[in-house]
C-alpha cells in the first residue's frame, strides 16, 4: 500500500533516499562533472535549454545530472527555476541576420552571398557505430579544415528572395501590438503568430516533429523547401530605460530555420513564397525544421487555405506541445483516485445488478413464452 | 524602470513595512470582504502614510493589487496633486490612465463626484473578469441602512450603508447588478476597514 | 516592482519567499481570486507558473494557497479525505518549508485546508477557507473539447449539450452515470466543475459558511464559491439527483452517511469499508466509537499502529 495508513511521510523519505543512490549509480564509477555533460552532450543541453525555456548551459547540465538524463524531468527542473526568477524587462529583438555562423545551408540555392558552410553536423555520416568510443581512449581528433571567419556578410534566403518580391514581406506587427507572453498571460484562443511562435518554441521536440511529420504525409500540405537554416552566436542586446541607451548582456548560440513554401496567390495576394519560422536555444536542427513546417500549417487561416489537418488546428497544437504539462497530467494518473474509483466501482456494481436482473426477467418470460408455444402445439 | 525618472525613493513616502506580509494581511481583508457583501472587514492601515490626498486604506489597497499589469485610473481629487500618481507609480509599478473604460482599479478620493459606474470596464460575456475594481474612499461609521443585499456570501440578507456617495449611487448598482455576469466590483474603503458590494450582490434600496 | 528585487530571491541562495511564489505572482493570483469571488462558477484565466512540482499534482491548488496564506494560518492538507497520502504529505511538506506555517490534521483547527477529492465530513466555519484541487475546471470539457466553444456556451449560458448527455445516460443506462466531478449551477447561472470530488460530496458545496476556492494549474484557471451560495447538481424533474449510500457503516469508527472507502483484506473477498475522511474516523474514534471491525487485525494498518515504507532492495 503506497497511501493511506500512517507512514507516507516515511516512505516519501526512504523512496527519495533510494532515488538519490539510484541516480549516482555504482561509486566505483566517476560521477559525472557538469562540464563534461556540458560539453559532451551538448545536444542534450540545448533540447533542456529550449524547453525549459531558458539559456544557461549550466544549469541545464545540472539539471540533467539530477534527472538521471530524463530530458523532460530536467527541462521541468528548469522551468521550476525559471519561474521563480526576477524579470527586469524584455530584450530588443535578435538579429539572427548578424549571427556569427558556424552552420548555415540552403537547399534552395546551389550557392549564395556567405556561401554554404556545412559545421558540425550528423549529416552525412554513416550510422555505424563508433567502437573507438567505447574504449578507453578517445579517436585521435583531426583538426577540421575551417573557412577562414570573413565579415562577408551572410544574408538570410529569405532577404534574397524579398528583394525580388517573390517572398512575403516580414510580417509586422500592427501598430501598437504588444508582443504576448505566455509565461505572463494565460493562452487564450485565436493565438496570434507571436505567441503561436512562443509555445512552439517551447514546445515538445518529439510532438513538433510528429506534426510536421503528419503535414509531410498529406495531413495538411505545408510543400516546403529548406530555405535555409543557421547555427551559430548573436548578441542579446538591452534596451536599459535609465541609462537612456542599449547594453549587450551577452552571446547565445541558436538555431534559425526558414521553410520556404509556394503560395498560390489569392484575390488579394499575388502567387509568391510564403515562410515558416523555427528558432531554437541551441544547436536543435530537427526542432527548428519541425517548428518552421508546424508554423507554416498554423497560418491557414491568415492565408485562405483550406483547414484539413491536425497540424493547422492552433487550439489542438497549442494546448498539447508542452511536455511539462503533459507529462505532468499523465504521470498524475498515478496518485491515489481511490475515492473516485470507489464511486465508479459503486456504480458498476449497481448496473450489473440491474442488467443480471434484467437479464433473467427476460429468460423467465423467453421460457414461459416457449413452454406457452409448447403447450400450444401439442 | 516604471518610474519616472525625475522621482526618487527618498522624495517619495514610502510603502507598506513589511510588504510580504502587509499585503498577505490586507489581502485576506479584501478577501473576505468580497466574499462576505456588506460586513466591515477590519484593516488598520494608519501606519501607512502616503502622498496626500491618498487616503491610507485606498493606499493600503493598491499596494496589495496593483503593479504593472494593472492600470489606474484616479478621480480628479487625486489626480490633482502628481505626487498620488508618482507615488504608486513608484510603489506599485502600475501605468495612469485617464480612460475609466481601460482601468483595471479605480480609485476614488471623493466618492460624491464619481462619475457613471457604466464607464468603467465592465468585462465582456466571454471575459467578464477583464472588469474595473472600483475602490471608494467612505468614512467610518455608518449611516441609517440603504440597501438590502442578498446573493452569494450573503445568508438571506443584509443591511449596508456608506457615505459620502454620490446621487443615484444605488441604482446605479441595481442596474451593474443586472448585468451580471458583466459589471464593475466596489470595494468600500474607510479608515476602519473594508466592505464590498460585488457584481453578484442583488440589491433593494430601502425607504429613508 | 522596485520591491521584487529585493525579495525574490531565487532557489539557489538557499531560501525562498514567504510560500515560495514571488510578490508579483501572488498578487495576478489574489486579483483572480477576487474576481472568482465576484463572479461566481466563472473561471478566471490566470497566469499559473511552474511549480517545483508536477503539473496534475495540485499546482493549481497549490498557487492559490500560496496566495492566501498567511503567518497566523493553519494549514490542513488532505488527498482523498486523509491527511496521510503521499501527495498530502509533500504538499504540506513544501508549505512548511517554504512558509513555515502550523499544519494540522484537525479539520476545526485548520483556517486553510487545501483538498484533492474530498469535502471533509465535519461541516466547515465561517472563518476556514477550502482550497481545491482541479485537474480539468471545464466541466464541457468532455463534451466539446474547443476553449473557444466553450467559452461560447458560458457566455451564452447554453448549457443544452450537457443536459443532453446527462439525459443520455438515463436513457442508456437508467442513472446518470457520473459519480465524480458532477456538474453544478452555480446561483442560477454558471454550470460549474466541483473538481473529482465524489458526488456524494456536492450537498456540502451548496450554501456552505467557508469560502470555496478552486484552483487549475494546468489549465490556468481559478474560480470560487463564496460562503451561502446556492450550489445545485444538475438533474431531471423526473430523475431527481442523488448522493451514493453505502449500506453499512464505517468499520472502525461505525460511523453511518459517510463516505466509505472500500480496503480488500485478503484475496478471499473479504473487505471493509472505512472513512474516507481520516480525521474524522479518528476524532470519533476518539470520543469512544467503535465500529464492528474495529478488533479486526487488519484494521491496525489502517489506524496507524502500523507502518508502511518504500521497500529498499538493498
Amino acid at each position: 500500500m503506497y497511501v493511506a495508513v500512517k507512514g507516507g511521510e516515511k516512505a516519501i523519505r526512504n523512496a527519495h533516499r533510494l532515488l538519490a543512490r539510484r541516480r549516482r549509480g555504482r561509486t566505483d564509477v566517476p560521477s559525472l562533472t557538469l562540464d563534461q555533460i556540458a560539453e559532451q552532450m551538448a545536444l542534450s543541453v540545448a533540447r533542456v535549454m529550449g524547453e525549459g525555456s531558458l539559456y544557461d548551459e549550466a544549469l541545464a547540465a545540472l539539471a540533467i545530472k539530477q534527472s538521471r538524463g530524463d530530458l523532460i524531468e530536467a527541462a521541468f527542473l528548469i522551468r521550476a527555476y525559471r519561474t521563480t526568477l526576477p524579470r527586469f524587462g524584455y530584450s530588443e529583438p535578435l538579429d539572427t541576420g548578424a549571427m556569427l555562423v558556424e552552420r548555415r545551408i540552403s537547399a534552395t540555392y546551389k550557392d549564395l552571398p556567405g556561401g554554404q558552410l556545412l559545421g558540425p553536423t550528423f549529416d552525412y555520416t554513416h550510422r555505424l557505430l563508433d567502437f573507438t568510443l567505447a574504449a578507453e581512449g578517445e579517436p585521435e581528433l583531426e583538426e577540421a579544415e575551417r573557412a577562414a571567419l570573413t565579415d562577408e556578410a551572410m544574408p538570410r534566403v529569405t532577404d534574397l528572395l524579398s528583394e525580388e518580391g517573390l517572398m512575403e514581406a516580414d510580417p509586422l506587427p500592427e501598430e501598437g501590438h504588444v508582443v504576448g507572453d505566455l509565461t505572463r498571460d494565460p493562452l487564450s484562443f485565436p493565438a496570434d503568430r507571436d505567441l503561436r511562435l512562443q509555445n512552439l518554441a517551447r514546445g515538445d521536440e518529439g510532438f513538433l516533429l510528429a506534426l510536421a511529420y503528419s503535414s509531410q504525409r498529406g495531413y495538411g500540405r505545408t510543400h516546403p523547401f529548406t530555405g535555409e537554416i543557421r547555427y551559430g552566436a548573436v548578441e542579446v542586446e538591452f534596451f536599459a530605460e535609465e541609462l537612456g541607451f542599449t547594453l549587450t548582456l551577452g552571446e547565445i548560440r541558436l538555431t534559425e530555420c526558414q521553410m520556404v513554401n509556394q503560395f498560390n496567390g489569392s484575390a488579394k495576394s499575388p502567387p509568391k513564397f510564403t515562410r515558416g519560422y523555427g528558432l531554437v536555444f541551441g544547436q536543435a536542427e530537427r526542432k527548428a525544421m519541425a517548428m518552421s513546417m508546424v508554423d507554416r500549417a498554423l497560418r491557414w487561416e491568415e492565408l485562405g487555405e483550406e483547414f484539413t489537418a491536425p497540424v493547422q488546428d492552433t487550439e489542438f497544437v497549442l494546448s498539447h506541445s508542452d511536455n511539462i504539462q503533459a507529462t505532468g497530467f499523465v504521470e498524475h494518473l498515478k496518485l491515489p483516485h481511490y475515492v473516485d474509483f470507489q464511486a465508479e466501482l459503486d456504480l458498476v456494481r449497481r448496473m450489473r445488478k440491474e442488467w443480471f436482473a434484467a437479464r433473467e426477467r427476460r429468460d423467465e418470460e423467453l421460457g414461459l413464452a416457449a413452454g406457452k408455444d409448447q403447450e400450444a402445439a401439442e | 524602470m516604471t518610474a519616472s525618472p525625475n522621482l526618487t525613493s527618498a522624495a517619495l513616502a514610502p510603502a507598506f513595512a513589511d510588504a510580504v506580509h502587509d499585503a498577505q494581511s490586507c489581502f485576506r481583508v479584501l478577501m473576505q470582504a468580497m466574499a462576505r457583501p456588506g460586513t466591515l472587514q477590519a484593516f488598520d492601515a494608519a501606519a501607512l502614510v502616503p502622498e496626500a490626498p491618498l487616503p491610507a486604506a485606498l493606499a493600503a489597497a493598491a499596494l496589495t493589487l496593483c503593479d504593472f499589469d494593472t492600470p489606474i485610473w484616479l478621480d480628479a481629487t487625486l489626480a490633482a496633486n502628481p505626487a498620488v500618481a508618482g507615488w504608486l507609480r513608484f510603489h506599485t509599478g502600475a501605468p495612469i490612465t485617464s480612460d475609466p473604460a481601460e482601468a483595471a482599479f479605480a480609485f476614488v478620493a471623493r466618492p460624491e463626484s464619481l462619475p457613471a459606474l457604466a464607464g468603467y470596464a465592465q468585462g465582456t460575456l466571454e471575459y467578464p473578469d477583464r472588469s474595473t475594481m472600483l475602490i471608494l474612499a467612505v468614512e467610518n461609521g455608518s449611516p441609517a441602512p440603504q440597501v438590502r443585499l442578498s446573493g452569494p456570501g450573503v445568508q438571506s440578507s443584509t443591511d449596508f450603508a456608506a457615505a459620502p456617495l454620490p446621487p443615484r449611487f444605488w441604482p446605479q448598482m441595481m442596474e451593474n447588478h443586472r448585468r451580471f455576469p458583466r459589471g464593475v466590483d466596489v470595494i468600500f474603503a474607510a479608515p476602519a476597514g473594508f466592505a464590498a458590494v460585488p457584481r453578484s450582490t442583488d440589491l433593494t434600496i430601502l425607504e429613508a | 516592482m522596485s520591491a521584487d528585487r529585493q525579495m525574490n530571491t531565487g532557489p539557489d541562495e538557499g531560501h525562498y519567499n514567504f510560500a515560495y511564489l514571488d510578490e508579483q505572482t501572488k498578487r495576478m493570483i489574489r486579483r483572480a481570486i477576487l474576481k472568482g469571488i465576484a463572479v461566481p462558477g466563472y473561471q478566471v484565466p490566470f497566469a499559473s507558473r511552474e511549480m517545483p512540482m508536477p503539473y496534475g499534482w495540485g499546482t493549481g491548488g497549490v498557487q492559490v494557497t500560496a496566495a492566501i496564506l498567511g503567518a497566523d494560518d493553519r494549514l490542513k492538507v488532505i488527498d482523498q479525505g486523509s491527511d496521510d497520502t503521499t501527495n498530502a504529505v509533500s504538499i504540506r511538506n513544501f508549505f512548511e518549508k517554504t512558509a513555515g506555517v502550523a499544519t494540522t490534521t484537525r479539520t476545526e483547527d485548520a483556517t486553510v485546508i487545501q483538498t484533492r477529492h474530498r469535502i471533509p465530513e465535519a461541516p466547515l466555519s465561517e472563518e476556514q477557507v477550502l482550497v481545491y484541487q482541479v485537474p480539468i475546471p471545464e466541466p464541457l470539457r468532455f463534451l466539446e473539447p474547443r476553449e473557444t466553444e466553450t467559452r461560447k456556451m458560458h457566455a451564452l449560458a447554453e448549457y443544452g449539450l450537457m443536459h443532453v448527455k446527462l439525459y443520455e445516460d438515463i436513457a442508456r443506462n437508467g442513472h446518470i452515470a457520473t459519480t465524480y466531478a458532477y456538474p453544478v449551477e452555480v446561483n442560477d447561472r454558471y454550470v460549474m466543475d466541483p473538481s473529482p470530488t465524489p458526488k456524494f460530496d456536492n450537498p456540502k458545496m451548496h450554501e456552505m459558511a467557508a469560502l470555496q476556492l478552486f484552483g487549475a494549474g494546468r489549465e490556468k484557471r481559478i474560480y470560487a464559491l463564496p460562503p451561502y451560495t446556492k450550489v445545485k447538481s444538475l438533474d431531471f424533474d423526473d430523475h431527481p439527483f442523488e448522493v451514493q449510500h453505502f449500506d453499512r457503516p464505517c468499520g472502525l469508527c461505525g460511523a453511518e452517511l459517510v463516505y466509505l472507502d472500500e480496503v480488500i483484506l485478503d484475496d478471499k473477498g473479504g473487505r471493509m469499508f472505512v472513512c474516507s475522511d481520516s480525521d474524522f474516523c479518528e476524532d470519533r474514534r476518539a470520543r469512544g466509537h467503535v465500529g464492528d471491525m474495529a478488533a479486526d487485525p487488519a484494521a491496525a494498518s489502517l489506524t496507524g499502529s502500523a507502518s508502511t515504507s518504500a521497500r529498499t532492495p538493498e
